[in-house]
């Protein structure tokens, strides 16, 4: 840890003048020192960045954070307020809230993060495709995409879930759809300035093939808005999660997911017993802040229009 | 200026056309039988075999698919969107009944939304890096963060308990008795509304932080003018263009909070009926609220260019 504090501290030009250091130990410097430097100057991105992770770490560590079965009913201990041995209480079922809302991070974390990256691809290659070729195949790709902008996602979301049945698969595939559009959007207006560029303009002219022109030259010039697009679009796809579960449409029961743990079954329930209601919705809404704080900071150290602000 | 917002309106029926084709393919090419649903079994046996078939033949799901869809389309242009399966009364009939639940709400929605959005933008970018601008710019994040439907819950909650109040169980028109329907729909109006008023004031602040070093500001500043007017008269007037933009954009967001909201509210909107249709598997009520789904982003898109159009004279469409 004070090494990376240390290394943070260096600037670049440093990094490579430092002598007796391996190509791997000074890529591994310009790492820590772009980390460090991410930090200095995003704050509230790096908070962000350290929520987002603390989920993802929690998703993993589940079994091990977790202090009782999540499914597990038990009806002597049923709606019962916090405690020592329940820290979050229990729900109507006397399943431990604490619990269910750990493994429930599972849930959120694996459909967020594998909706946005599905959704984000597709538009993606869709994007860089479509603004390369240009032409018909462009107008028409573009067509279909403004038919898609007009169905609201959560719409769309719930059409399919409604048409696959829900599983863990469809709902990240419900969710993955909406995303594509407007990444499609983004990538293909980064793909049509980069295509102006000298450097295509010679690749061109030295015969280079299409297909490595567009994956060697283009694609890794619109890495930026792509990797803007994409974590911005994860605090989306929590949400849109929760929202579909609290509609009944999510990953099906017993499945602990945060937005069916206040779905409008447990209404009911939570007038008296408001630790039902807090702890899942305390929960989602952190993990998307977390999401937010790091999207935004990233958007700002990417994207070059928003520089120096 | 007329021969732009015509050619929009032109360009908008293949686009429709478009989305009544995604919506009847999703609808049909997806696996999952409506008839096996409609007769509450999971497998056709030897025994049912007849009776789907009768289903399949009422709902005309046993015609070929391209007529099908011809049906579909030309009957769904002229407004016609069949009989539900689950109340068996006219899809049409009950949107009617439903949409002016919904319009009203999404109406108080935009104007709450935007009332708070503004001042708190404004406030927060001519004092960029204060305490003011900080808890602004974490209220707009909070915002974003925190799903509605919890919003929603936490604030019926919070009024049955200090209040005694519940979600009403008639909703008012507004038409029939005004006041009153404010009173009904305004805490479900500042669920919705938050979350645009979230993005709209983080627009609002980024968007005067940048007409401020605009040179026009600085000679309003330099002949004397009183900062008030400076920065309500030269600098958000010219600051609004963007945040109407957004907010256009973000009314398409608005639609998914609607959803939630009237379900956690119980309000007969059209939100709470695709619920109600999509629990029901009533596939003619869900394609056709998703075909009025569609027709209302892209009049909301076409107003948000007109609007942008009128306000910036440097705008002219040929």
């Amino acid at each position: 840890m004070t090494s990376s504090v240390l290394k943070s501290t260096i600037d670049e030009k440093t990094v490579d003048q430092i002598e007796g250091l391996t190509p791997e130990k000074r890529g591994a410097a310009r790492v820590w020192h772009s980390i460090g430097s991410f930090v200095q100057k995003k704050p509230l991105g790096a908070i962000g960045a350290v929520v987002l992770f603390a989920f993802i770490g929690t998703a993993l560590l589940a079994p091990q954070v977790a202090t009782h079965d999540p499914d597990l009913n038990n009806y002597r201990e049923r709606v019962k307020p916090p405690s020592a041995e329940h820290w979050f209480g229990t729900d109507n079922f006397g399943r431990d809230i604490y619990s269910r809302v750990i493994y429930g991070a599972r849930i959120s974390m694996s459909v967020g993060i594998f909706a946005t990256l599905l959704g984000t691809s597709i538009g993606a290659a869709a994007g860089l495709f479509s603004g390369f070729v240009g032409g018909r195949t462009d107008q028409f790709m573009q067509r279909v995409a403004d038919v898609m902008f007009t169905i609201p996602g959560l719409v769309l979301a719930m059409a399919i879930v409604t048409m696959l049945g829900p599983s863990m698969f469809n709902v990240i595939l419900a969710i993955a759809m909406p995303r594509i559009p407007d990444t499609n959007r983004v990538i293909r207006s980064a793909v049509l300035s980069v295509k102006e560029s000298l450097y295509v303009d010679a690749a061109h002219a030295v015969g280079c093939a299409n297909w490595r022109i567009m994956l060697q030259h283009i694609l890794p010039n619109v890495l930026a808005p792509y990797i803007v697009i994409a974590s911005a679009g994860l605090s989306g796809a929590i949400l849109v999660e929760s929202s579909l579960s609290f509609l009944g449409l999510g990953v099906p029961p017993p499945a602990p997911s945060w937005g069916r743990m206040l779905s409008t079954e447990g209404m009911r329930f939570f007038e008296t017993a408001t630790w039902m209601a807090i702890f899942p919705g305390i929960f989602i809404s952190a993990a998307v802040f977390g999401a937010n704080l790091f999207g935004d900071a990233l958007r700002d150290v990417l994207d070059p229009k928003l520089r120096g602000r | 200026m007329q021969t732009y917002i015509l050619r929009r309106i032109l360009l908008m029926i293949p686009t429709l056309l478009g989305a009544v084709t995604l919506i009847f393919l999703i609808m049909r090419l997806l696996p999952g039988d409506v008839a096996l649903y409609i007769l509450g079994s999971d497998e056709s046996s030897e025994m049912n075999r007849e009776a789907l078939q009768r289903i399949r033949s009422e709902l005309g799901l046993d015609q070929p698919l391209i007529v099908q869809y011809g049906e579909w389309v030309w009957k769904a242009l002229r407004f016609d969107f069949g009989n539900s399966y689950w109340t068996r009364q006219p899809v049409i009939e009950e949107l009617g009944r439903r949409y002016p639940m919904t319009a009203s709400l999404a109406f108080l929605s935009l104007l709450l939304g935007t009332l708070i959005a503004i001042p708190i933008g404004v406030l927060s970018a001519i004092r960029q890096d204060t305490f003011i601008d900080y808890g602004a710019r974490i209220f707009s994040i909070a915002g974003l963060s925190i799903p509605s439907f919890w919003l929603a819950i936490l604030i019926i909650l919070g009024l049955v308990h200090y209040f005694r109040w519940l979600p009403p169980l008639d909703y008012a028109p507004f038409w029939v008795d005004p006041w009153l329907n404010f009173k009904q729909l305004v805490f479900p109006a500042l669920v919705t509304g938050y979350r645009l008023s979230a993005i709209g004031a983080r627009m609002t602040r980024s968007s005067v932080l940048e007409v401020l070093r605009e040179d026009y500001v600085r000679t309003a500043r330099a002949k004397g003018a009183r900062e008030l007017v400076v920065v309500l008269k030269h600098a958000l007037k010219n600051a609004l263009l963007p945040v109407i933009t957004i907010i256009g954009i973000e009314l398409l967001v608005l639609f998914g909070g609607l959803i939630v909201v009237e379900t956690v509210f119980t309000i007969p909107g059209i939100g709470r009926f695709l619920v109600d249709a999509i629990t029901h598997r009533d596939y003619p009520s869900i394609q056709a609220l998703v075909f009025v789904f569609a027709a209302f982003v892209l009049v909301i898109n076409l107003l948000v260019d007109i609007v942008y159009a009128i306000l910036d004279p440097r705008i002219r469409y040929a």
